[in-house]
């Protein structure tokens, strides 16, 4: 039976978000909850400057969700908000039937294309840039 | 007369329907069952043959209409041992619910207390918390034991002189436990409290004898009891109903109305306020014939063997954990279960492949669920038309599960 969904890639980024890393002292932490299934990622993030310092996180959801955050913690260190924005386009554009060519297939956002197909699996892929937005959005208000 | 699932079977369309060229197994009866002919044939009948408004009109059509709907009123009320005139056509159980939780609680006072309980489904939950915050009612929660069933050894904690309500579930969606109604009413009775019962997870397995319970109201809805969605029934006791104020002001519920002052129509139509769901109804009432029909004890010994096959099944997973009574005694076929180490929702999408249908996440039981550790559940829900094949492709399917996911 072919595996599309559950190929080893998301497997093998799945696994690595499984196991929770907070931050002790971050500068903001956000949590967002799904409510069609109760999934919930929470993120920690330190700033230095506009630049994402280091992230924390702990998710309690499917796969696709856990995978989604390992994408995040692998690529937000260095990266301002501005370019997280346009990765959460990017993903966008991987899930949306029409823009085939528009994704970059070196990408890891990439593998979340065979998602595509599975409309119902999308919020789950997408919760943890939710949280990456609202984690971004406190630490970008906060005093300092 | 023996129950014979492959007779049943035939009259579902649904069933003989595959998906994507695989036989569906249907295991998600517990949020919406399929519906026989008979019911497509009822809800076609008026639809080509006597579609009018009802309670309007004089001319003949239009009492065609209304003796359809009032026929329908029959059914309903033969299949819960009731009289007519205390079954009130709702939009589902949520909207029963809601119309007693605004309906009675109007007659409520802060301070009076209402207990709920552990296994309730949000919808007889949150009606509650917004009767709480409006009224100053005082929210009592009845936990549940480690099989999942309410702890009716701390219902003397839990009902005080100040309850005026114990509002709970007839059958858990998530654990399938069948509630101790007795227990309850008797506990209801010591104080001169109500009882409530959300039957939504109890209609699809049988007539009832509601007199013969002892409860006040009973609420669920038409389409996880093989009718159409957007109808549901909430039957109360005629001298409650006629003590609770109308919930929706309208067209139909009103005897007279000026500008000065209105009057009501008496139970059941004071709380039918507008055009009710007329087709929906009717095929709810045929819905309630067809299952009236039926060799219950049959059914329930075919359901319960299936729900022990199951059980026994995933015993032999290593990983999975049933939520509920592990025995037959006093549940029906909802099975709830956690496989270690995977979410619901990616065991749901691997079951789908094998054309399984399966429910995962909270159930809409997010305190439940969370009682037990989780996010969510796995929940396989057995009717009457399931069979061995169904359990069978379950099993495949969950043997990949187990592959791809663990």
């Amino acid at each position: 039976m072919n595996d599309d969904l559950y190929h080893e890639a998301i497997m093998e980024r799945a696994d690595r978000a499984a196991i929770d890393h907070r931050l002790t002292d971050p500068d903001a932490s956000a949590t967002v909850d799904n409510p069609l299934c109760g999934d919930r990622v929470t993120l920690d993030i330190r700033l230095d400057g506009e630049r994402v310092a280091e992230i924390g996180h702990r998710v309690r959801g499917c796969a696709l969700c856990q995978a989604s955050t390992s994408v995040i913690v692998e690529t937000a260190p260095g990266a301002t908000a501005v370019e997280m924005a346009a990765a959460e386009a990017e993903l966008r554009a991987v899930l949306a039937e029409t823009a085939e060519e528009s994704a970059d297939l070196r990408s890891p956002l990439a593998i979340f294309r065979p998602v595509r197909a599975y409309k119902s699996r999308h919020d789950c892929v997408l919760l943890p840039f939710d949280a990456l937005s609202e984690v971004l959005r406190k630490a970008a208000a906060r005093p300092r | 007369m023996s129950f014979d699932v492959a007779a049943v079977r035939a009259q579902f369309p649904m069933l003989a329907r595959p998906l994507d060229g695989r036989p569906l197994h249907y295991l998600d009866n517990a949020a919406t069952s399929q519906v026989p002919q008979a019911v497509v044939d009822a809800v076609d009948g008026y639809e080509t043959g006597t579609r009018a408004n009802v309670r309007r009109g004089v001319y003949r059509l239009a009492e065609k209409a209304t003796e359809a709907y009032e026929a329908a009123r029959r059914r309903v009320a033969g299949y819960l041992g009731v009289d007519a005139g205390e079954v009130i056509f709702t939009s589902g159980a949520t909207a029963a619910l809601n119309l007693v939780a605004r309906a009675f609680g109007d007659t409520l006072a802060a301070g009076d207390e209402v207990v709920i309980s552990e296994a309730e489904h949000h919808s007889n939950i949150v009606p509650w918390q917004m009767l709480r915050d409006h009224r100053g009612v005082v929210l009592q929660v009845l936990p549940v034991t480690d099989e999942g069933r309410l702890d009716i050894s701390v219902l003397d904690d839990v009902v005080t002189s100040r309850c005026r309500l114990i509002a709970v579930t007839h059958v858990s969606n998530v654990t399938g436990a069948v509630t101790d109604v007795a227990a309850i009413v008797d506990a209801a009775g010591a104080v001169g409290a109500r009882v409530l019962l959300d039957g939504a997870q109890r209609t699809p397995h049988g007539p009832l004898d509601l007199p013969a319970l002892g409860v006040d109201f009973y609420g669920f809805s038409g389409h996880k009891m093989f009718a159409p969605t957007g109808v549901g029934v909430l039957w109360g006791r005629r001298e409650v109903l006629e003590a609770m104020p109308p919930f929706l002001g309208g067209g139909e519920m009103i005897r007279n109305v000026t500008f000065e002052r209105t009057t009501y129509a008496p139970p059941p139509h004071k709380f039918e306020a507008g055009t009710p769901p007329v087709a929906q109804a009717i095929g709810l009432g045929a819905a309630c014939d067809w299952l009236n029909g039926l060799d219950w004890p049959a059914i329930s010994a075919h359901e319960l063997g299936l729900t022990q096959r199951l059980l026994d099944g995933l015993d032999g997973f290593e990983g999975v954990r049933v939520i509920g009574p592990a025995g037959l005694q006093d549940r029906v076929g909802v099975v709830s279960f956690d496989l270690a180490g995977a979410h619901p929702h990616d065991v749901c999408q691997i079951l789908d492949r094998h054309g399984v249908a399966l429910r995962g996440g909270h159930h809409c039981a997010q305190p439940l669920v969370e009682r037990f550790g989780l996010a969510g559940t796995t929940r396989a829900s057995i009717a009457l038309y399931n069979d061995d094949a169904d359990i069978g492709a379950l099993f495949d399917g969950l043997e990949q599960a187990v592959r791809v996911l663990t």
